[in-house]
């Protein structure tokens, strides 16, 4: 299955992305090998020079490295990987606020509505 | 190494219409890239200058540092525009052609990829569904280890399936020192395949410029970009 991929961004920006939340959420286990740059563009039906670059840019940001002949694997940082796995959630949090604005929600508003969900969860 | 496929002042004639028209352009290894542009923007009578089917009225074209000759034949693996086989040969007399024809032809590549195909050996090309031909075409055309593959509208006719098939082919068979050029009117479709797009208006080129740069500059995609140029 090709991965979905939006329209209007960059190619690379997008799996980066992709690869970055299956490691968060644990698709892939710190130390864990990723599959070849090949097998993985084949995978997401990409360019393997676009994923090359995506797979470069998660090397710069510590979360996969290299190792000269065996491959590139997920880090074993574990502080790292709790660190990017808040920031994530943060930015879901802002965008979820964001929209609420538009639809002209204030925050407390918000806030009783989201308490008012779980509870019906709960229930 | 040099560039696998250069123009320079390219120009092509058909009396006083200008197919191309002083058209220089470098083509690196190891991309693959879309050639795309309205229809008569020449993009064909490009393909077919830089097979030695056509000869340019002016400027040159050279593949590997060469014009094209037998010597450049034998390192581009070309997919015309429309079926250049007998159509009254059976697959298995085709395969013998091809495999007499080019140096570089991996038999076992290709039984590979008709068997996933299920295509019987013994059929005649003529009985085979449109969409059958076009694979078997491409089949055979990635089974040569070349250095340029030119595809021209290799996903014309196929349905949305046959068309991730056709792509998922091509990547899985270039080489990554190879490029592969494909001519096509359905960028969405491959987009996220390419590299490059070099887009061709009334024989110059109008953009040559990778995807995510595109993507990055306009905030859109190619497709959007190409109906925003060429809008009619």
């Amino acid at each position: 299955m090709p991965w979905d991929l939006d329209n209007d961004r960059p190619i690379y920006l997008q799996l980066m992305e992709r690869i970055q939340h299956d490691i968060i959420s644990g698709v892939y286990q710190p130390g864990d090998k990723l599959p070849s740059v090949r097998d993985l563009a084949l995978e997401a039906a990409v360019n393997p020079n676009t994923m090359q670059k995506a797979l470069s840019e998660l090397e710069r940001s510590g979360l996969v490295y290299s190792q000269r002949t065996s491959g590139r694997f997920i880090t074993d940082d574990k502080a790292l990987l709790r660190r990017m796995k808040r920031e994530l959630a943060e930015e879901h949090i802002q965008q979820f606020f964001d929209q609420m604005h538009h639809l002209g929600f204030s925050d407390e508003d918000t806030l009783d509505m989201i308490t008012e969900a779980l509870k019906g969860e709960k229930q | 190494m040099r560039s696998i496929l250069e123009c320079q002042g390219l120009t092509k004639k058909y009396g006083d219409f200008f197919a191309l028209s002083n058209l220089t352009l470098t083509l690196e290894r190891g991309q693959i890239i879309g050639l795309l542009g309205p229809n008569g923007s020449g993009k064909t009578t490009l393909i077919k200058l830089a097979n030695g089917l056509l000869i340019p009225t002016d400027g040159h074209i050279m593949i590997n540092g060469l014009a094209p000759c037998p010597d450049t034949k034998k390192i581009v693996s070309y997919l015309p525009d429309r079926s250049f086989l007998n159509e009254r040969m059976r697959i298995s007399e085709i395969l013998t052609f091809y495999s007499d024809f080019y140096d570089n032809f991996s038999m076992e590549r290709a039984e590979k990829m008709l068997d996933a195909l299920e295509i019987d050996r013994c059929a005649r090309l003529r009985t085979l569904s449109k969409g059958n031909k076009e694979k078997t075409h491409l089949a055979l055309v990635m089974s040569r280890d070349a250095d340029l593959y030119i595809l021209d509208e290799p996903i014309g006719g196929v349905d949305p399936a046959a068309r991730d098939y056709i792509l998922q082919t091509i990547l899985t068979n270039y080489n990554e020192n190879a490029t592969v050029l494909i001519s096509t009117h359905l960028i969405a479709d491959i987009e996220s395949i390419l590299d490059r797009v070099i887009f061709l208006q009334n024989g110059q080129l109008a953009l040559n410029a990778l995807v995510d740069e595109i993507r990055t500059q306009y905030g859109k995609s190619v497709d959007a970009l190409f109906r925003e140029v060429f809008k009619c």
